[in-house]
């Protein structure tokens, strides 16, 4: 049967796979325990997508609940608006990441869960804060409203392009100090470093096929977008799921519809379902905006333009470019590999040399940034990367700016009118024109 | 003896001056001399001056530099700081710098080191990473190896050892720096007629530029000549101003909270003059130590993060009992993550704590002082019509 006829339209108005679908009811599920966790008892520890210690949570039965992705979930609603403002008259500057006021302001309206259900107060706020500055205070500010126990794990910045032993002995040396104890005292639960393995090696599976289905754009035509459809890709591995069984057989399924799609020479699926006809092929450097995430994707997908590469899906680990995989032989010297190694923990000459290694392996006829205003950890710097991008490989780039969550910064005639005059500029270098290759 | 105009004559200056001449005249005075650029908020400033280098503040353009190349480097939203660094970098102001360290403060300044790297490849180049981790044998060892990684980085630059003998001389120079620096402030705190905001802004300003040695003469010079003025008391109020721990206000921005009515008392301008808050002793293993006052005894301040939530805002309510202040004006730079985040956590410490405090935005270019003067006089006014109501 072909893939094409097991899509369904849901309820956000985009056309989904069967593997979406999958995805949708893990994360439903996971909700669902989050929020019925004052009657099952479980616990919750809080922490975020970059540097997440899933693995490691699961070892003490403990739920993993994630506020970027509370957050994104309610700018796909449209909710995150008011939220924002509601933190924001609350003395939050206008200035600061759109994810925290997201967060701060739909905590003020009782934590909402998608499935409706109020979210419970975390047992732990599990600060593991991996390339984002913010993530810190954050966390001091949830701490601050919810008054739970917090413990920290700080990551330094690979900011010489490779990571030292000093980094990881101070890494480990955290989790054996602080993390695993206080989640030992959060879940009355005994660490045991087998039951982790055992994750680990989950992990490495499931890694193994993200690897796979994200090198699948290096194929003529692209089977997949790997920055519209690449955001639904990554969720299991990048939120409460990598380290499951569920997580491997996500993405055995998903391998086998892009396989089908490649056999069939097929395009990326599109919000409307039906496979683009390839004419643009983009590298994206950026997070999406999720208040438009629809439209967005229409204004590349209606254009036949695919996003082949993306750095947003190297947010939540780096599987790629370097080959790390979970290593149940090293637990704890892996996990802290992980939270070192993710996209925006590497330093600026690194992430270029990681887009010019993409538009190279998958053929790019262009590199776009989608700069985003709440987050100077990718943001800041991308305009040299993007001139850097353009000398080194002689494509045009390209730059747009809209914000994650807060819908006052997506400005859809603005984006439009950039694309298109960018979708023109790859067609006049198509015909000669444009800057040449460095040498 | 110089007057304290004369003094604050020559800091300002100092302050003016976008090409660096003094730091320039001390690199020429003797062969091999080697400058090494800072970016606030701290750096261990002992380690590159007992390698016989001069540690350089850079603290962006201020409202001397006009941007033209910076602005394409950075998007609107992004606050002033490191586009007028670049500036300073493109114009080749900074050309005669061998190093620049870039403190783990923000991701801005974070993703400038990278930047760095790529557009001076030849200079070296370091993002001074510092532990949020305040356990001994965890973020203690762990800074301890990155401050020697420091040292061997710049051993490799000047070609020789920085000997710990030689650290431990440049820390004394150094405690007695900040011995001397706290002693300013804590002249303003008592009788800040006698040390008014901007003199006191501008001496330590200067301290970014001279060596070591020759701030710590200066502000001896002041304190002696401080001590000698007749200044009148005005009936302003006391405040502390905070958030301004970056990117630097406008001169002009300090001048007008003064002239408004409001005594700044206490402030968190360059940072780096007093972030050990205990003198670092001068025997043992110099890098241990060094660590150790880093772990131990240095300043709170956004950029780092608070273990215990129960004292969070607490050194700012702390310091408003020490100095006597009867307000706090938050005075952040525009797009100021570590600033505006903390803001509200700071606030709520303050309200708890029955301090009144007000907030504002600046720019390093800021031109317009007029609503700035006014925000302060209202907030002055309402102190003291109300404050002891």
């Amino acid at each position: 049967m072909s893939t094409q006829s097991q899509n369904v339209t849901s309820d956000d108005g985009v056309v989904k796979e069967a593997s979406m679908l999958k995805q949708k009811a893990m994360i439903a599920d996971n909700y669902e325990k989050l929020t019925s966790a004052p009657e099952t008892g479980a616990k919750v520890a809080a922490t975020y997508v970059p540097g997440n210690l899933n693995e490691l949570i699961m070892c003490f039965d403990m739920l993993n609940n994630l506020p970027e992705i509370n957050a994104i979930q309610n700018g796909m609603r449209k909710k995150s608006g008011a939220m924002i403002t509601d933190a924001e008259k609350m003395g939050h500057s206008e200035d600061v990441c759109t994810y925290v006021k997201a967060d701060i302001g739909n905590m003020a309206k009782g934590s909402i869960a998608p499935n409706g259900k109020p979210l419970p107060v975390p047992d732990l706020l599990l600060l593991s804060y991996t390339g984002c500055f913010t993530f810190m205070k954050w966390f001091e500010l949830l701490r601050d409203q919810y008054g739970c126990r917090t413990t920290m794990l700080h990551v330094p910045y690979a900011a010489d392009g490779n990571t030292t032993q000093n980094m990881r002995d101070y890494v480990v040396k955290q989790l054996k100090e602080d993390v695993i104890p206080a989640l030992e005292e959060v879940s009355g639960v005994k660490f045991d470093i087998d039951r982790l393995r055992e994750h680990l090696r989950h992990s490495a599976a499931a890694e193994d096929d993200v690897v796979w289905v994200l090198e699948s754009g290096k194929n003529l035509p692209s089977p997949i977008d790997a920055y519209f459809g690449g955001v639904y890709y990554i969720g299991p591995i990048f939120t409460a799921f990598r380290g499951t069984e569920a997580a491997v057989d996500y993405y055995r399924l998903l391998r086998g519809e892009i396989e089908d799609r490649i056999a069939k020479e097929l395009g990326p699926v599109t919000p409307d379902g039906e496979p683009v006809e390839e004419k643009y092929r983009l590298v994206v450097e950026g997070p999406p905006n999720w208040t438009s995430f629809r439209d967005f994707w229409k204004m590349f997908s209606d254009e036949g333009a695919v996003v082949v590469a993306s750095t947003y899906t190297k947010v939540g680990g780096v599987y790629d470019y370097d080959g790390f995989r979970h290593d149940p032989n090293n637990p704890l010297e892996s996990l802290a590999d992980y939270c070192l190694g993710c996209y925006t923990n590497r330093n600026l000459p690194t992430r270029v040399d990681m887009i010019e290694k993409y538009m190279d392996d998958f053929q790019a006829d262009g590199f776009l940034v989608n700069s985003i205003k709440s987050c100077n950890s990718f943001s800041a710097g991308q305009l040299m990367m993007m001139r850097e991008i353009e000398t080194r490989t002689g494509k045009p780039a390209a730059f747009i700016e809209t914000d994650l969550v807060d819908p006052r910064y997506f400005s859809p005639a603005n984006v439009k009118n950039r694309l298109e005059s960018y979708f023109q500029m790859i067609e006049q270098k198509r015909r000669g024109g444009g800057p040449a290759k460095a040498a | 003896m110089r007057t304290t105009d004369q003094i604050i004559d020559f800091c300002q200056e100092l302050y003016d001056d976008m090409d660096f001449a003094a730091a320039k005249a001390w690199k020429e005075a003797a062969p091999g001399r080697k400058v090494i650029g800072y970016m606030p908020v701290y750096v261990p400033r002992e380690i590159i001056h007992a390698g016989g280098m001069l540690p350089l503040g850079i603290l962006g353009g201020g409202d001397n530099l006009e941007v033209i190349h910076g602005d394409a480097y950075y998007q609107s939203y992004i606050c002033r700081i490191p586009r007028s660094t670049i500036e300073l970098a493109i114009t080749g102001r900074l050309d005669f710098v061998d190093g620049m360290l870039f403190p783990s403060i923000c991701d801005v300044i974070r993703n400038l080191s990278g930047m760095w790297k790529m557009m001076k490849p030849d200079v070296y180049v370091r993002y001074f990473d510092v532990p949020q981790n305040y356990l001994d044998d965890v973020g203690g060892t762990y800074y301890a190896e990155e401050l020697r990684e420091l040292k061997r980085g710049l051993e490799a630059l000047i070609g020789r050892e920085i000997t710990d003998d030689a650290i431990r001389q440049s820390i004394t120079l150094y405690n007695d720096n900040r011995d001397l620096v706290n002693e300013v402030y804590a002249l303003r705190a008592t009788e800040p007629w006698k040390a008014p905001a901007k003199e006191v802004y501008l001496l330590m300003r200067a301290g970014m530029v001279l060596p070591v040695e020759d701030h710590s003469a200066l502000i001896r010079e002041y304190l002696a000549a401080a001590a000698a003025n007749d200044r009148p008391m005005r009936d302003n109020c006391r405040i502390i101003l905070q958030g301004s721990f970056c990117e630097q206000p406008p001169l002009g921005l300090i001048k007008s909270i003064e002239l408004a009515g409001c005594y700044i008392v206490d402030d968190d301008y360059m940072l780096v003059n007093r972030w050990l808050t205990d003198a670092v002793p001068a025997d043992g293993d110099p890098i241990d130590n060094l660590a150790d006052a880093f772990i131990k005894h240095s300043t709170d301040t956004a950029a780092k993060y608070e273990p215990d939530g129960s004292r969070k805002g607490k050194y700012l309510v702390e310091a408003v009992k020490d100095r006597a202040a009867e307000g706090v004006i938050f005075a952040a730079p525009s797009f100021c993550d570590p600033a505006l985040l903390d803001r509200p956590m700071l606030a709520n410490a303050l309200s708890k704590a029955s301090v009144p405090y007000i907030s504002f935005k600046y720019a390093e270019n800021s031109g317009q002082m007029q609503p700035i003067r006014e925000q302060a006089g209202t907030f002055a006014d309402t102190i003291k019509l109300w404050g002891e109501a």
